[in-house]
C-alpha cells in the first residue's frame, strides 16, 4: 500500500493514461453532441492544493459552471467538471441556438442542458475506465452550481478535508478557442485512497 | 480601501487599524471576524470543517481556529470582554439532495460549530450572513467593524 499521493513514475503514468482515456472519451462524446471539434490538453496528475486549482481556473472569484458527480461502487470518489463561461456559451449556442446568457438567472432549460452535459461527460469518462479495468462504476445525477470557483471547490475540499489540504487530482482539460490553457475547462477525478489502490491493482502497477 | 490582508483557506490573520482583512470565495466554509473597537484590532479566520480530530492544522477547524484567533487578538492588545464577532459563509453550494447528506449540510454544521465555539469563548455575534446557496467574498474593515460581502454576481452589501 502506498502513502496517499505518493506514487512512482510508472503509477503516475498509468493515472495520466486513465485521465487521458477518460477525458478523451468525454471530449469525443461532447464533440459529437455539439457538432464541433474539442481540443484537449495533455492530462496531468498532481497533488494539488485547492487554492492553486482555483488560481489555475482564473482566480478564486472567477465565475464558473461547476458540475459535481458522485462516483460509487468499485471506485469511490468525486468527478467534477469546471466549465468556463465562454465554453458554456459555446455549448449553449450549439445546442440551443442562442448565445447571450445571463449566468445569474439560468432557466430550467439551461440547467437541464448543463446537467445533460455532466451526464454525458461523466458517463463516457467512467465507462472508458470501467471497460479498461473491468470495475463496476456507478455515477449519481449531476449536481450543478454556478458561482465563484473558490466557493465551488470548497465542496471537494471539505469532502476530502480529512485526507489533507492537498488532494490527488487526475485532471484533463478542454482548450478553448483562444488557446489559453491556463484558464481552460477542467475535468477532475478525485478518488479515495482505497479506490486508487484498487485501480492500480487492476492495471498491474500496484 | 487600503490594501487588504488576504486570508487563505484554513488560515487566519490579525491586523491593527487602519486595515482590511479579506478572504475570497467562501462556499460551505465560514469566515469569522472578531474585533475590539477600543484596541482597534481585528482578525479573520477562514475555516473548512467543524471539528478537529487530531489534525495538525488548527486553523482548518472551527473549534480550534476560533480559540487560536482569540489568543492572537489578545496578544495584539485586544481584550476578550470587548470582542465582537461577525460571521459569513456556510452555504450549500450544490443541491446534493439524494447524494450525500453529510456533505449536503456541512455548511450548516460549520455555522453551528462556529457559533458554539464563539459562545464558549463568550464572544457575541453582532451580525451574520450565513447559509443559502451562494459563495461570498468577505472584506472586513478593522477600523469601522464593517464586514463587506461580495457575491459571484457582484452584489455587494455590508453587515
Amino acid at each position: 500500500m502506498v502513502e496517499y499521493g505518493k506514487f512512482n513514475d510508472i503509477q503516475l503514468d498509468v493515472l495520466k493514461e486513465i485521465g487521458n482515456i477518460g477525458s478523451g472519451n468525454a471530449a469525443s462524446s461532447l464533440a459529437l453532441m455539439i457538432g464541433k471539434t474539442i481540443d484537449m490538453a495533455v492530462p496531468r496528475v498532481n497533488m494539488m492544493h485547492y487554492s492553486d486549482l482555483a488560481q489555475a481556473l482564473g482566480g478564486p472569484e472567477n465565475l464558473i459552471v461547476g458540475i459535481m458527480i458522485d462516483v460509487s461502487d468499485d471506485l469511490q470518489g468525486t468527478m467534477m467538471f469546471l466549465l468556463q463561461k465562454e465554453f458554456t456559451h459555446e455549448v449553449f449556442n450549439a445546442l440551443l441556438g442562442t448565445d447571450s446568457r445571463d449566468f445569474s438567472a439560468l432557466s430550467e432549460m439551461d440547467l437541464s442542458v448543463i446537467q445533460e452535459i455532466g451526464n454525458i461527460l461523466s458517463a463516457s469518462y467512467l465507462n472508458a475506465i470501467a471497460s479498461l479495468t473491468g470495475l463496476k462504476i456507478s455515477i449519481s445525477v449531476p449536481a450543478i452550481c454556478v458561482d465563484m470557483v473558490g466557493a465551488i471547490l470548497s465542496v471537494p475540499a471539505i469532502k476530502y478535508g480529512d485526507i489533507g489540504d492537498e488532494v490527488l487530482l487526475i485532471e484533463g482539460a478542454f482548450v478553448g478557442r483562444d488557446d489559453k490553457e491556463d484558464i481552460t475547462t477542467k475535468l477532475i477525478l478525485i478518488l479515495e485512497e482505497s479506490s486508487l489502490a484498487l485501480l492500480m491493482g487492476r492495471l498491474g502497477v500496484a | 480601501m487600503e490594501k487588504a490582508v488576504i486570508v487563505g483557506i484554513s488560515d487566519l490573520a490579525v491586523a491593527k487599524a487602519p486595515a482590511v482583512v479579506a478572504t475570497y470565495a467562501l462556499g460551505s466554509c465560514v469566515g469569522i471576524c472578531i474585533f475590539d473597537s477600543v484596541a482597534r484590532v481585528g482578525g479573520l479566520s477562514h475555516i473548512l470543517l467543524p471539528k478537529r480530530n487530531n489534525n495538525d492544522n488548527f486553523m482548518k477547524f472551527a473549534d480550534s481556529a476560533i480559540p487560536l484567533l482569540v489568543q492572537k487578538l489578545e496578544q495584539s492588545g485586544a481584550h476578550r470582554l470587548r470582542m465582537k464577532a461577525k460571521i459569513a459563509g456556510g452555504a450549500q453550494m450544490f443541491n446534493v439532495g439524494k447524494m450525500d447528506s453529510a456533505l449536503g449540510n456541512i455548511g450548516q454544521r460549520n455555522v453551528e460549530s462556529v457559533k458554539a465555539a464563539l459562545q464558549s469563548e463568550k464572544i457575541r455575534i453582532y451580525a451574520e450572513d450565513t447559509g443559502k446557496d451562494f459563495g461570498r467574498s468577505v472584506f472586513f474593515n478593522v477600523e469601522t467593524g464593517v464586514m463587506q460581502i461580495k457575491t459571484a454576481f457582484n452584489k455587494i452589501y455590508d453587515i
